[in-house]
């Protein structure tokens, strides 16, 4: 079969991390850029005040975090199930890992936006439950990967548990909006949906892209992190 | 027996071609070739760790190897039902299910592998490694070398033709053993093919057809038919020079 | 191999069959469990031990039994549920017996839907004890919507069932194993617990089955979308 020794050949030539991971650099740029036109250029908004700057981080990380980490995590298990490909496996690992941290970051100003607009810093609002759990699926996603020592059965086993985590998401979802039938919660602004001012739209829009820079910033970092690791092993095992 | 037996018995009954496995970056099996007919029998030598165990469950459709094709007549393993019918495997795990008794154990397994009348098949089976008596025990309750005897009739009830063994004669006592190698004989003599994982060389050779010895992942000797009266001493001496000639 | 067909012997074998393949094994396992009971026995004395201890430790006055039983009766479910699944690849993994099941000709989907099928009995046969108890302990009125509460209980089972079995696979191939299975399965069993849990405590406070046909519905789409998808998924989890 030709993808083993592509596999290894890739592997045993993966080069040195560079000095300066450029994109990195410019994603941090953009989303400093995002934050200093937030503050200094977007008018906060009149009825919840100063405090509705953080969803300029909280709503991208959600959908990064939730949406794009989980698909990425999801279909490139999938696919290593097919192709066998290793270099799969690690984006998957690396998907889920910058993932999570984005989750962690959404809960975290999730919980600080709670407090000061609710009053209580966990109001199981639906979608701030969604994430939740799905920052419980990747942990435990992560916590398989630690489990496993052997490189092959981790990759299959944690492809598996991938797949099934996006079947998941929907399900998730529907729960937690039944389950809000039945205890209505605060009112929750929208973001996206509803008329927002031009102004908050663009910075909107902008941070959506800082940090759409950044998660791919730190996904491609983490993957080539993952490349010399698995060089390393193999370089160790020969 | 019909026509198409001696077909079978001409034709190849297992085929290796160039099959390679890694564990992670370790190479376990590297580029493994052999081929096999109906009635052959061939012994795997080897020290520990040299990769024999790797290269049965890739003849028996355990394992998938990285590379490279092994095929039981004609068809890819695990492939369908009909060619894993074909099949009965042996190693120094039981393959047993502890709570249950003997006769439980191998009526399962005989039912598993789709026999009609499994009941009758199980008791000649049970029969066979001189077992019978044990029927209704747990085999929990046996010793080591009686389990391994009840793990052989469960490998063998349904005839296969293709058996792999991966250090039967661990634990069993004399008669245990005579059992099975009469059991194997009677496989031989019957078309079977088997394949044979072992650290006794008089015991391996004496079955034999063809002698291997396997290390680092490689075939380091192959003697293709060695005559029953081939001298286990001077292969002894053979298998210790290639064995340290690795180290 | 056509021709060892032809010389008689398939009239000694059967055609592979998957549903009987599936029942063998799920007999099988339920005559391993009857045999050393201890995975049923700890199950249920866990269970009733937990809903006493629940309803014991909870104040009567402040929370009506009525509002609390449904939550706890699913959660006591689930760890129930789990100390089962443990076993059931623990039995196949002691002695390896797995590896004579996948070189028979049983296919792995059979193999799959055998274990799930033994431990979705476990699970009822656990719900079966459980559910009287919870009636007793908590003062509950026997009535009829306990036809729906089954029905959701069964409906909740087959889900659990499926996804524990194939996370149970997954964790016997880890060297966490048990401690490893509650934490990948329990995500999992949220879209099963809680519309089943809120479904019980409608049908308890005595709406009509019409009340929950939104939770029905989430249960038995979970149950057709991870029923099949943990099926196929499964073949995944065996060493290849």
């Amino acid at each position: 079969m030709t993808s083993v020794s592509a596999v290894e050949s890739r592997s045993t030539t993966a080069r040195p991390l560079p000095a300066v991971d450029w994109l990195l650099v410019l994603a941090v740029l953009a989303v400093g850029a995002m934050a200093v036109r937030a503050i200094l250029y977007t008018p906060a908004d009149a009825a919840l005040g100063a405090v509705q700057r953080i969803l300029y981080i909280h709503v991208p990380s959600a959908i990064l975090g939730m949406y794009v980490a989980c698909t990425i995590m999801a279909a490139c298990g999938g696919l290593f199930l097919w192709l066998k490909d290793d270099r799969l496996d690690r984006i998957s690992e690396s998907a889920a890992e910058v993932g999570f941290v984005f989750l962690t970051v959404v809960l975290a100003t999730g919980a600080i936006w709670g407090k000061s607009s609710w009053g209580t810093a966990w109001a199981w609002e639906p979608r701030l439950t969604s994430a939740l759990f799905l920052w419980f699926v990747l942990l435990s996603y992560l916590v398989l990967r630690d489990a496993i020592e052997n490189r092959d059965t981790r990759a299959r086993l944690s492809a598996v548990l991938g797949v099934l985590a996006l079947l998941l998401v929907p399900f998730i979802h529907m729960t937690v909006y039944l389950f809000r039938g039945l205890h209505p919660d605060p009112v929750v602004l929208q973001p996206g949906k509803p008329k927002m001012p031009p102004e908050m739209l663009i910075t909107w829009l902008f941070a959506v892209g800082a940090f759409a820079l950044l998660f791919f910033a730190l996904l491609r970092l983490r993957y080539r992190w993952a490349t010399a690791r698995d060089a390393r092993l193999m370089l160790e095992q020969a | 027996m019909c026509a198409a037996r001696l077909a079978v018995a001409e034709s190849p009954a297992l085929v290796a071609e160039r099959v390679t496995r890694k564990y992670g970056g370790r190479v376990a099996v590297k580029d493994v070739s052999l081929t096999l007919s109906a009635g052959d029998c061939l012994a795997l030598f080897g020290p520990n760790g040299a990769g024999k165990t790797t290269l049965l469950r890739m003849l028996g459709g355990l394992l998938k190897p990285n590379a490279g094709t092994v095929r039981l007549h004609g068809n890819e393993l695990p492939g369908e039902a009909e060619t894993r019918r074909l099949l009965g495997v042996i190693s120094h795990r039981s393959m047993l299910y502890d709570a249950l008794t003997v006769r439980e154990n191998v009526m399962f397994a005989a039912e598993c592998q789709g026999l009609r009348d499994a009941a009758s098949a199980t008791t000649r089976a049970l029969d066979m490694l001189l077992v019978l008596d044990r029927a209704d025990t747990p085999v929990r309750a046996l010793s080591r070398g009686l389990q391994q005897r009840v793990s052989i009739a469960r490998a063998l009830v349904h005839g296969p033709r293709l058996v792999l063994l991966d250090e039967p004669y661990t634990g069993l006592d004399e008669t245990g053993a005579r059992a099975l190698t009469d059991a194997l004989r009677a496989l031989k003599a019957s078309g079977a093919t088997v394949v044979l994982i072992t650290h006794n060389l008089s015991e391996g050779l004496a079955l034999a057809t063809h002698a291997t010895i396997m290390r680092a992942g490689t075939f380091a000797h192959e003697m293709p038919r060695p005559e029953a009266s081939y001298d286990v001493g001077e292969y002894a001496a053979l298998y210790r020079e290639i064995v340290a000639g690795g180290e | 191999m056509r021709a060892h067909g032809r010389c008689g012997v398939s009239a000694s074998f059967r055609e592979p069959s998957f549903v009987a393949d599936a029942v063998r094994i799920a007999r099988k396992d339920l005559l391993i469990e009857f045999r050393t009971r201890s995975g049923f026995l700890s199950a249920t004395v866990f269970a009733m031990l937990s809903i006493a201890i629940f309803r014991f430790s909870w104040d009567p006055t402040a929370v009506t039994s009525i509002d609390l039983a449904p939550g706890i009766v699913w959660v006591i479910f689930t760890f129930a549920g789990l100390l089962g699944l443990n076993r059931s690849f623990g039995v196949e993994q002691a002695d390896r017996a797995l590896d004579a099941l996948l070189a028979s000709p049983v296919s792995r989907e059979a193999v799959f839907a055998g274990k799930a099928l033994g431990n979705l009995c476990f699970v009822l046969a656990v719900q079966v004890i459980a559910l009287p108890t919870l009636a007793l302990f908590f003062g509950l009125p026997v009535a009829p919507e306990w036809w729906g509460v089954g029905a959701i209980a069964l409906l909740a089972a087959v889900g659990f069932a499926a996804v524990g079995t194939l996370f149970a696979a997954i964790a016997s191939n880890t060297r966490l194993a048990e401690m490893l299975l509650p934490m990948l399965a329990l995500p999992f069993f949220v879209p099963v617990l809680i519309p089943a849990a809120q479904a019980t405590s409608k049908l308890l406070a005595g709406l009509p089955l019409t009340e929950v046909i939104a939770e029905l519905k989430i249960l038995a789409a979970f149950d057709i979308v991870f029923v099949a998808a943990c099926t196929l998924a499964f073949p995944f989890t065996l060493e290849e």
